[in-house]
């Protein structure tokens, strides 16, 4: 019998399902994963079998049984109890799931002293053994820590210490990884997979495929509230039947060849994301994958120099080196990745390059005039060559402004917010209806603001356009689009990017070189798929090892 | 629009009114005495009774209106505009002038306001101008830290700094996107600051250094009346009802409108 088995399971807010029919058995010992994109549904699922949907939800299900107990019949104290002892949750954003002002030992202890009877000594000696046991270098000066002396690593084995003190028989883990870096990602999944080993149940819901493919032994692909389809990992992933499925593998940029399209031909992102508005999406994604529709380097009359020359550049805050005499050279039409991990520099290094910074030493040119040694008023000249998009489009645009003022403001060079047909055109460029136009950027999607920032940074038709992170913090399916997007503008206006970024499937997908960063200096660089295929540094070859791709999506991709 | 911001609403729009056109609401004389009828209860002849002289108080509120609000309106645009040159001078300058500007409003601070404000008529005499000089100058400290943490946060903001990236000069950068940022939260402490300093200024006419009996000012009407509050309580309640009624409704309506901002 199923350790945990529910069947036709539905969820609704008031009138809206945002749940229906899901159905799954997890065996102990077994590892399935979930995954889907932003309002898929995934989190209320895991929420809803623990109890946890909310005042406002209505559960129902046919089936919701753990263990043999019918979950919905369990009295609030009965479902407490299996909630602490029996299976254990690890919340998305776990990252703030620790009290402020409790040291991690208090945490953990509380399960320990809710559900079992022991001394305080034995609690004590517990934590320390379960910190050991999910890898917490230290525990005995870790217990006493509060969460903010913790970093994102350790704070998320301290909770997941805290989900297993009593050995549930299942875990359910919601995004336990992301928001931390990939060496810190492969760890804690390692750990997960020890704890499968040992015969604890999983159920990993993630928005990354790459995470659910090494963890999971079944996988089932939710969207707008259904599973879309589900099987065996190697199956669903290898030989995806449903076309939401194959379109959100299309999507995925790691081991993409530069210029291959993401998505199929013209996205239709304004009016239907494909992740939530649940429209069945018809369009054949092979056709899509395979054929890269340009070649991968265009040719562009050169101009003679490099858009933007970087020479030694440092940069100290306090006692630490943000930057430590980091070089390169960006040739026009090209894409120079920089990749590492947080507080590797890369931020300060687009700060340097965009002039919001200086250095302590060392200088950047850009477009062979000095930039750096030059003071605000000469660079002003200059600015509309070089443009930007950041990881939070949003924060970037006056508040009080619409789209379209946003648009005609960079159109303009400031000296009006009116010019509508070029405001329209240009809306149209970044593949955004001119309805947008008199709409405020709050109430736009993450990928429609990454698009508005785009049309703003193309308007006064730069040269380069220095890319922190912009596609990091949306869902799969839109960072496509958007990657997608740059790649046409770089084609079509031979544009130069300076693309900064953690994600290493992007960066290889995006960048013809690579920089990669480790504590502000630059540790390896080259053409991008000569460092990927043959990194020769240590870092380098521990930083890519780390990164979890879509173990069995090569093979088959190779076969069809 | 809630109930109660409708009801605020109506209320301003009827002060507003007996500001502009007191004749229309009471077309009598305020200051016209008629000692006969002296101390009379509230009636269909005197909705609010009489006072001392026999004037009637519903006519002296309402002529007292303008009187009140001007003060109010007067003393809050005072507080406001000092607080706007402080509070930009912290915002914009240079470090040492941010230190100098907030450590001299942090020793404005350190004096509870209406002591300030008391302070200022000890040097410079009562009068209706200098309570409300007085009023602004002691709400001003207040205004000034507001407006400037609100300047700093605007200025250090990713869409300021996207500005710079487009190559907008820096009168550009503060005429275009951090005053109309910053006049967004101004507009909510003005109309949150008039009920107080309508209050303020009342509480200074009430101990008699405003507005001088017998001026048809609220304050000074709740001065006259404080004799006889015993037997007469009309003679206090309705000007104490009045500042009540004003006070309330603009800070109501300075709440909406600051819900309304941050929704948006």
């Amino acid at each position: 019998m199923s350790l945990l088995s529910v069947s036709d399971l539905s969820v609704r807010f008031g009138a809206r399902t945002v749940v229906s029919g899901v159905s799954f058995d997890v065996e102990p010992g077994e590892c399935i994963g979930i995954v889907g994109e932003s309002g898929s549904g995934k989190s209320v699922t895991a929420r809803a079998l623990l109890g946890l949907a909310g005042r406002r939800a209505s559960v129902s299900a046919s089936t919701l049984r753990f263990d043999g107990t019918e979950i919905q019949d369990a009295t609030p104290r009965q479902l407490r109890s299996l909630r602490g002892r029996e299976i254990g949750y690890v919340s998305q954003g776990a990252l703030v799931a620790l009290d402020p002002l409790r040291p991690v030992r208090r945490e953990i202890s509380d399960s320990l002293r809710l559900h079992t009877s022991s001394t305080p000594a034995q609690r004590r000696a517990r934590v320390l053994e379960l910190l050991a046991e999910v890898g917490v270098p230290d525990p005995a000066l870790r217990a006493g820590q509060r969460p903010d002396e913790l970093s994102g690593g350790l704070r998320q084995r301290a909770v997941i210490a805290s989900a297993i003190a009593l050995r549930p028989r299942l875990l359910i883990a919601d995004e336990p990884t992301t928001a931390l870096d990939s060496t810190v990602q492969a760890g804690i999944l390692d750990l997960l997979d020890r704890l499968r080993g040992e015969g604890t149940a999983l159920v990993l819901i993630s928005h990354d495929l790459a995470v659910v493919s090494r963890l999971a032994s079944r996988v089932l692909v939710m969207n707008a509230g259904q599973i879309v389809e589900s099987g065996p990992t190697a199956r669903v992933l290898g030989e995806p039947q449903h076309p939401y499925t194959r379109r959100l593998i299309a999507a995925v940029p790691t081991d993409r060849p530069r210029g291959t399209r993401l998505t199929p031909a013209a996205p239709p992102e304004n009016s239907a994301p494909f992740g939530n508005s649940g429209t069945p999406v018809a369009d054949d994604p092979e056709t899509a994958v395979s054929t890269p529709d340009a070649t991968a380097t265009p040719e562009f009359p050169k101009s003679p120099a490099p858009v933007v020359t970087a020479s030694h550049l440092s940069r100290r805050f306090g006692g630490t080196l943000a930057v430590d005499d980091v070089s390169f050279v960006l040739e026009p039409g090209r894409t120079l990745g920089v990749v590492g991990e947080s507080g590797s520099g890369k931020t300060t290094v687009a700060r340097l390059v965009l002039a919001l910074d200086r250095p302590d030493t060392g200088d950047v040119r850009v477009l062979g005039e000095p930039w750096t040694t030059a003071t605000e008023r000469e660079r002003r000249a200059l600015r509309p060559r070089i443009g930007a998009i950041y990881q939070d489009a949003l924060s970037s645009f006056d508040p009080r402004m619409t789209v379209g003022r946003i648009v005609a403001d960079a159109l303009t060079h400031g000296r009006s917010t009116r010019a509508d047909a070029e405001v329209l055109a240009l809306l149209q460029r970044v593949g955004l209806d001119a309805s947008v136009a008199t709409r405020r950027p709050q109430h736009l999607s993450g990928g429609q603001q990454q698009r508005v920032a785009i049309a703003r940074a193309i308007a006064a038709k730069p040269d380069v356009i220095v890319c922190d992170e912009p596609v990091s913090s949306l869902d799969v399916s839109v960072q496509a689009q958007v990657l997608d997007l740059l790649d046409e503008l770089q084609r079509d206006l031979g544009l130069s990017y300076l693309f900064i970024t953690h994600d290493l499937g992007v960066v290889r997908h995006v960048s013809d070189d690579v920089l990669v960063m480790q504590r502000g200096r630059i540790v390896e660089s080259g053409p991008t798929e000569a460092v990927f295929a043959n990194p020769r540094e240590q870092y380098t070859r521990a930083l890519f090892a780390s990164a979890p791709r879509i173990a069995v999506w090569r093979g088959s991709s190779e076969r069809s | 629009m809630r109930a109660r911001e409708v009801v605020a609403l109506v209320v301003i729009a009827f002060l507003a009114l007996a500001a502009l056109a007191p004749s229309v609401l009471a077309p009598g004389d305020p200051l016209a005495i008629a000692p006969l009828d002296a101390f009379q209860p509230p009636s269909f002849r005197h909705f609010f009774g009489t006072d001392e002289s026999g004037r009637d108080i519903y006519t002296r509120v309402i002529h007292g209106t303008g009187a009140s609000l001007l003060i109010g309106i007067a003393a809050t645009a005072i507080g406001l505009g000092l607080a706007i040159v402080f509070g930009l001078l912290a915002g914009f300058g240079p470090r040492w002038l941010d230190f100098g500007t907030t450590r001299f409003l942090e020793v404005l601070f350190a004096f509870p306001g209406l002591l300030f404000a008391l302070l200022f008529i000890v040097v410079y005499g009562p009068g209706v101008v200098t309570s409300t000089i007085a009023v602004g100058l002691s709400t001003a400290p207040g205004y000034a830290r507001i407006i400037r943490s609100r300047v700093i946060q605007v200025r250090t903001s990713p869409y300021l700094e996207a500005a710079v990236v487009l190559g907008r000069g820096r009168t550009t950068r503060i005429v275009r996107h951090v005053l109309p940022n910053v006049a967004g939260s101004l507009f909510v402490l003005a109309t949150l600051g008039i009920g107080q300093s309508i209050v303020w200024a009342s509480s200074l006419s009430y101990l008699g250094l405003g507005a001088v009996p017998p001026a048809a000012e609220w304050g000074a009407m709740l001065s006259a009346g404080r004799t006889y509050i015993a037997s007469f309580w009309w003679m206090t309640f309705f000007p104490g009802l009045f500042i009540v009624l004003s006070a309330a409704a603009t800070t109501l309506l300075g709440r909406a409108v600051q819900q309304r901002g941050r929704e948006s």
